[in-house]
């Protein structure tokens, strides 16, 4: 019971943090990137260019 | 109707397959329903009879419409948008409402008047609570919800709603589950979980309905026309996708036999209530803001006619979200028997929550800029900003009430219930309000609403509304949390329970009379939509609407 809960304390301790704080680099990456920036200017008015 | 001139065509095999399905499910459940020993059971089998035997009717009558089946997906080069699905959510979306706060409402009142109970089994507090949270959320809430991303999937996307009785299978669907749900809770059918208290056999049918809605989400977003999928659609897909894992993880049950509607949850003991606020808490980050946030990310830029303030923010904003909500749920269970490690991993992603919560408030907010002045003149942008703001208030309270030592005293008290409804009626119901006093007048095809006065009547009655519900609840939640702590000087209890709930009763009177301004402000609604549909001015042929044949208004 205790190594178990020690062992789930290491793993997301260290595997989660990485996996939480690599995934959010990425998305902010992705979303920052300055040659995305044309296409979600282009995105942002999906919902004023209706026909 | 000129049907008769029209001859009788060959059933599409999506009509022949509902057909058969339809068909083949009436007599199992007459069976069902004259084996079962449960009046209620029986009750609601019969139920599931008799809307097979109307659903044979519905998609046999379509052979005889003039209507081509399946429909173009494009007339004259644009898409040929089925809103019919559509109207009929907003419909039921206003219907359930006005009947979820009304009792509401009544439950209020019970509680400042416990004769109003009538020492009836249906109509006393336990039964008509859930009813009332389950029309509210899942009726009012799950008809906008649906509703609305049937609408701005199918903008957005510039493509036809996929499938052709998929989408009415998905609407009427969930609304016969709502029926399911709610008839269960007064005749005595609960498993007795918060927010999901139907019993197995509706579980089951709102899974199916549910799977069915993901598909013709994710179909229509495949036959996009837009190189982009708008970010609407990623928060209702977070939506819909997370709200069919919760709610299957949470109703893992087996059923005592199929001719009984009680059943026994697979959990037990403290994982029973860890799936249980799993579950619970993301209904609330899932179905009461990822969803509705899709709506201010589509309604709020079209009403202000304005880009969205940073689109990379939105995106941040939407991974950050979903990524920290689904964690939050143990903050429900602060010093109960759950291990002290996963209350405090609760508690800390609650409280990492704020920012990407706030980053969507100021996101949806800042749309505004170079548009401010138009909150002097559409009380229904108004709306919308002020829900945002109650979105902004409530998302810094609930972290604030998930720290543990905050949590002691707020625990169990009315400051929870006031919590919750500065969210619901603030956050949820206003950005719904915004969002039906948009679609109205879009979907049938008029100039403009009725009457903008009427709106500004409705948002200032029922804000005020609003204002004293929970500020009543503040009160009375902190007297009763800090009464039940009081000790005296010789280490006794200062006040007993009856002490306590003597004291909170003016505040229950003020509550129930916040909940009667809500409610005269959504009537005010219901009559403003009725009179801008029956007599608006229809509008002008050159707009797009007018290129959707099937809106012309049939009078």
């Amino acid at each position: 019971m205790d190594s178990t809960y020690h062992w789930l304390a290491g793993f997301a301790q260290s595997a989660g943090l990485l996996y939480f704080v690599g995934t959010f680099l990425a998305v902010c990456l992705y979303a920052l990137w300055p040659s995305n920036r044309a296409r979600f200017d282009e995105a942002a008015h999906t919902p004023l260019r209706e026909d | 109707m000129a049907a008769t001139g029209y001859p009788i065509r060959r059933a599409t095999t999506g009509e022949m397959g509902g057909l058969v399905l339809a068909a083949g499910c009436v007599l199992p459940l007459i069976i069902i329903a004259a084996l079962t020993p449960d009046p209620a059971y029986a009750f609601h089998v019969s139920l599931a009879a008799v809307a097979s035997l109307v659903a044979v009717f519905l998609i046999g009558n379509r052979c005889f419409s003039p209507a081509p089946s399946p429909a173009p997906q494009e007339i004259d080069g644009k898409p040929n948008y089925n809103m019919d699905p559509v109207k009929f959510a907003t419909v039921a979306a206003m219907v359930w409402g006005i009947a979820g706060f009304t009792v509401g409402l009544i439950i209020a009142l019970q509680l400042a008047f416990p004769d109003l109970n009538f020492d009836l089994p249906w109509t006393n507090f336990g039964r008509m609570r859930p009813l009332h949270t389950s029309a509210v959320i899942f009726a009012f809430g799950g008809n906008v919800l649906i509703g609305t991303s049937f609408y701005v999937v199918q903008r957005t996307s510039r493509a036809r709603l996929a499938g052709d009785i998929a989408p009415w299978f998905v609407i009427l669907g969930y609304n016969f589950f709502i029926v399911l749900a709610g008839t269960g809770y007064l005749l005595g059918i609960t498993q007795g979980k918060e927010y999901a208290e139907p019993e197995w056999y509706a579980d089951l049918w709102l899974t199916i309905v549910w799977v069915v809605y993901l598909l013709v989400f994710l179909a229509t977003l495949a036959k996009r026309k837009e190189p982009h999928i708008y970010v609407a659609n990623w928060f209702y897909l977070g939506f819909i996708l997370t709200i069919a894992v919760l709610h299957i993880g949470n109703n893992l049950a087996l059923p005592v036999s199929i001719l009984s509607p009680k059943s026994y949850v697979i959990w037990s003991g403290v994982q029973d209530a860890m799936f249980q606020w799993w579950y619970g808490h993301n209904a609330v980050g899932f179905f009461l803001t990822a969803g509705f946030l899709a709506i201010m990310y589509y309604f709020v830029p079209k009403r202000a006619g304005r880009p969205v303030y940073s689109y990379r923010l939105s995106i941040i904003h939407f991974w950050a979200l979903i990524f920290l909500y689904i964690w939050a749920g143990p903050h429900h269970l602060h010093y109960t028997a759950l291990p002290d490690w996963a209350q405090t991993l609760g508690m800390t992603f609650s409280i990492m929550l704020w920012m990407p919560s706030w980053g969507g408030m100021i996101n949806g907010l800042m749309t505004l800029s170079g548009a401010w002045d138009k909150l002097r003149t559409d009380p229904v942008l108004r709306m919308m900003v002020v829900s945002l703001a109650f979105y902004g208030m409530s998302t810094f309270e609930g972290p604030l009430m998930s720290i543990k030592a905050v949590n002691s005293l707020s625990h169990y008290t009315d400051w929870t219930i006031g919590h919750v409804h500065s969210g619901a009626l603030g956050w949820v119901a206003y950005i719904s309000f915004g969002a039906i006093y948009c679609l109205v007048p879009w979907l049938w095809n008029r100039r403009e609403l009725y009457s903008l006065k009427l709106v500004n009547w409705h948002f200032w009655i029922s804000t005020l509304g609003i204002v004293f519900y929970i500020s009543a609840m503040w009160v009375s939640g902190i007297m009763q949390g800090l009464m039940w702590r009081a000790y005296t000087s010789l280490g006794f209890l200062e006040y007993s329970f009856i002490e306590t709930v003597a004291a909170m009763k003016p505040y229950y009177v003020i509550r129930a009379l916040g909940g009667g301004l809500f409610l005269t402000g959504a009537l005010i609604m219901a009559f403003n939509l009725w009179m801008t549909v029956r007599h608006g001015t229809v509008d002008a042929p050159s707009d797009d609407h007018a290129l959707q044949p099937q809106l012309v208004p049939a009078q």
